[in-house]
């Protein structure tokens, strides 16, 4: 019995093995596109061996018009948007996570409402708050928006992970004398510092690669983060050069997945979902 | 045990310190042991609260973008016109349309198979399913759609493929642009399906499975009976994200169809934007924004229940 169950196993293996790699190939085939056309010098629309390997593309994006500008606006925004998050969210999540209150149920469920609602929906009315209040068209409204955007899920978060930290070092440190927020920036914030790590890159992840909030609140060139100004491929340049496209596209996702890996490596492929799934 | 001495606690007798927090800390009163939430709350009030507020505000006037000195209001008349009108029961439907077929039939369903298969595949073929899968959710929303629109070209791959089987083309974006655009959704948004199956799938006791088969259940069987029910409540989760994640794309349809050709991809958010800018009715391209949050706000709910036990 056990050898007939053991070669069934095998043969499951390989029929999943199978299946996985049919799925597989149908969702390379995308990837493979702007990974082969921005190595060739004559790229369409189709995955196809490049005519001659080539670096040309990257070289004539790589403008501080079409580059470095945008990527520069893309991480001040997301940079001071993520800086903002993770500051807001830390500070709101200790006294969630140490201190009974009545009003912490009430909070966090308000915050876990927040989290799922369509943000998409209120770009319009943000728009037309920001006119009448002279911020549209600023780094810093953007840069507050996107704060205030992602604090729900990256207070939810937070709490979790702080949850996880035991109380009793910090109630070493309050015998000693220290304030609750010396006590959360010496001891609670450095023990879960992969937690900070994950809210940052996960904050800095969606706020990177996010299209609607500048494309809205944002009107000069100048200040358009990488999103938005890969339109411009399409718009007044006549016809696309599609390698370039394809060359900036990799320039402007590479720091994402970088983050990505790295802080997915360190816990677990899920991480980002310990907060809205496990609850 | 803590020592019950702080003046916020001696001002209400008969409240019993924390006992869940034992030891010494410092002494606060409640209202500043609250301060920390303070600038999360503002950020919070001000810019989401806020704009959602002022939302179901203008959704009553007739706010436009040009040429109009005071807006006024004008109660339920953007609502019965957005009722009235063609084109917003087209966004309606094709809101519903891309919805069921991109993350109820396609992210959830493929989502739950890869995440199955994965348990039983081996681990180099596991690790590269995961990281190419992984891969299209982390590009930005942009990208993917660049990839997409590529793919789906009249002259991109998916013709280019189907050419070489001799099977027929046509041009998907200008045919079946609401179809391309959900196996769009479907490649970008898998990923976070599979990631929550996954884990789902992980806390089931190996025993359990292999008891089963041990009496001889098959793979469909074991799943039906045993696995499916033992995940439901992963199941409901992830259902309640995904449809809440694909009522608000935007970016990844405007870049593959801009909601083209006719309106024929133009889903509520995309037909939200051209109302309000293109056509510059504020107030009318609110209300519609309104429905929308209303609605998204329904799913929230029952995504809250979901997970009460939880919280």
């Amino acid at each position: 019995m056990p050898r007939t169950l053991s070669s069934r196993r095998t043969s499951h293996r390989l029929a999943a093995d199978a299946g996985l790699l049919v799925v597989a190939a149908a969702f390379v085939l995308p990837l493979a596109w702007v990974l082969l056309s921005s190595l060739d010098t004559n790229a369409n629309l189709q995955v196809k061996v490049p005519d001659g390997v080539t670096l040309d593309n990257f070289d004539s994006v790589l403008t501080p018009e079409i580059t470095f500008t945008p990527l520069l606006n893309s991480l001040l925004l997301c940079g001071g948007g993520t800086a903002l998050t993770v500051a807001c969210a830390a500070l709101a999540a200790y006294p969630l996570s140490r201190f009974r209150s009545r009003f912490n149920r009430p909070f966090l469920l308000t915050i876990l409402f927040a989290t799922s609602l369509p943000i998409t929906a209120i770009m319009v009315p943000v728009y037309a708050l920001f006119v009448q209040v002279n911020l549209i068209d600023t780094m810093e409204g953007t840069i507050f928006f996107f704060a205030a955007s992602q604090l729900p899920f990256a207070i939810w978060l937070m709490k979790n992970f702080m949850d996880g930290v035991p109380k009793e070092l910090e109630e070493a440190a309050w015998t000693d004398g220290a304030s609750s927020l010396q006590s959360l920036a010496r001891i609670v914030l450095p023990l879960m510092g992969p937690g900070v790590a994950v809210v940052t890159v996960f904050s800095f992840v969606m706020m990177w690669g996010n299209f609607f909030v500048p494309f809205m609140l944002l009107l000069t060139p100048d200040q358009m983060p990488a999103a938005v100004s890969i339109n411009e491929f399409f718009g007044n340049r006549g016809t696309v050069v599609y390698g370039q496209l394809a060359a900036f596209s990799i320039i402007y996702s590479t720091p994402v997945i970088l983050l990505y890996v790295l802080v997915a490596r360190r816990l677990g492929g899920g991480f980002a979902l310990g907060g809205a799934v496990k609850g | 045990m803590k020592t019950a001495t702080g003046p916020g606690l001696a001002k209400r007798p008969g409240r019993a310190p924390a006992p869940a927090t034992p030891g010494t800390r410092p002494r606060h009163v409640p209202f500043l042991r609250a301060l920390p939430v303070t600038p999360a709350v503002v950020l919070l009030l001000l810019f989401l609260a806020g704009p959602i507020a002022y939302c179901a505000y203008i959704a009553f006037t007739d706010l436009q973008l040009t040429g109009q000195a005071e807006d006024s209001f004008v109660g339920l008349d953007n609502f019965r016109a957005a009722f009235d009108d063609e084109a917003f029961r087209n966004a309606v439907w094709l809101t519903l349309v891309f919805t069921v077929i991109s993350a109820l039939l396609g992210q959830n369903t493929l989502g739950l198979a890869l995440a199955a298969l994965m348990q039983r595949a081996s681990k180099p073929v596991r690790t590269l399913v995961g990281a190419v899968v992984i891969t299209a959710w982390v590009l930005p929303e942009v990208v993917a759609g660049f990839l997409l629109y590529a793919f789906f070209r009249r002259e991109g791959t998916l013709n280019a493929i189907l050419d070489w089987l001799h099977l027929p083309t046509q041009n998907w974006l200008f045919t079946l642009p609401i179809l391309a655009v959900s196996f769009a959704n479907v490649w970008r948004g898998t990923a976070f399906s599979m990631l929550v199956y996954s884990a789902a799938l992980n806390e089931i006791p190996k025993e359990i499975t292999e008891a089963a088969e041990v009496d001889g259940a098959g793979g469909w069987r074991r799943m039906w009976h045993i696995t499916l029910p033992m995940i439901r409540r992963s199941i409901g989760t992830n259902l309640m994200l995904i449809t809440l994640q694909t009522l608000s794309v935007f970016g990844l349809i405007w870049v593959m169809t801009r909601g083209g050709p006719g309106g024929k991809s133009q889903t509520l958010p995309l037909f939200m934007y051209e109302e309000a800018f293109q056509k510059s009715m504020i107030g009318y391209g609110t209300a519609v924004a309104l429905l929308l949050l209303v609605v998204g706000s329904l799913f929230s709910v029952v995504y809250l229940r979901l997970l009460r036990t939880e919280v």
